[in-house]
């Protein structure tokens, strides 16, 4: 797992989980869209605490290898100010055979999304901002 | 005997909080009860259920211990993805 404030390479990260044994990739990317909760969003800023997000991302990887018959898997998530259509979170997993490599997959990015340090802030069309709650956070507590 | 904690808060906790960080002298023996003496002290209105909180860069259960001169980071709900 690994935090940047760069653009995702997509290609590179894939090439990382080249394997002789895999018979699939199932890779999942995250997108910056342009509306949310019926506002228009313009920008995004990724807030991230990269020791506890790139540890507790490294376990959630550890976990999904346990759970599921995989070969391999790999995350990368953006930090700081992003645009409409950017890739903020892209994951990709490796196994023998496409339905480990599907629920892998779902298993790393729900749980990405709701136990590491990340926090986003949407920048409005007419000029306010807002910090985005977790609804499954809320939802499941 | 009071103990030495310093807190540092992220993201939506921060912006409530005004500071980046505090130093703060405390009674309270769990992380529990001292998010409730920092809610009230900022005006933090986020149920605790919805927030994470580390101790010296370790996740830590509501019931942690907390001893003097740790570091207490405070996660309001997280976004991630």
């Amino acid at each position: 797992m690994k935090v940047i404030s760069t653009e995702i390479d997509i290609a590179s990260c894939s090439k990382l989980l080249v394997n002789s044994r895999a018979g699939a990739l199932a890779g999942f990317e995250g997108w910056v869209r342009n509306h949310n909760d019926g506002h228009n969003v313009l920008q995004l800023e990724y807030e991230v605490y990269n020791p506890i997000a790139e540890s507790e991302g490294d376990k959630i990887i550890q976990e999904a290898k346990t759970q599921y018959d995989i070969l391999d898997a790999y995350c990368v998530h953006r930090s700081g100010l992003l645009e409409i259509g950017d890739c903020a979170v892209w994951v990709g997993v490796s196994a023998a055979h496409r339905n480990e490599a599907f629920d892998a997959c779902r298993y790393i990015i729900n749980n990405i999304k709701t136990r590491l340090p990340i926090w986003k802030k949407e920048y409005y069309q007419n000029g306010d901002s807002g910090w985005v709650n977790c609804e499954r956070c809320a939802a499941e507590k | 005997m009071k103990k030495s904690i310093t807190v540092i808060y992220f993201a939506l906790f921060r912006e409530k909080a005004g500071i980046n960080q505090e130093v703060i002298l405390t009674e309270v023996s769990s992380v529990a009860d001292l998010f409730l003496e920092l809610k009230y002290r900022h005006q933090l209105n986020e149920p605790q259920g919805h927030c994470k909180i580390a101790i010296n860069d370790n996740l830590a259960t509501w019931d942690a211990e907390i001893n003097d001169g740790d570091t207490v980071l405070l996660f309001p709900p997280v976004a991630g993805g």
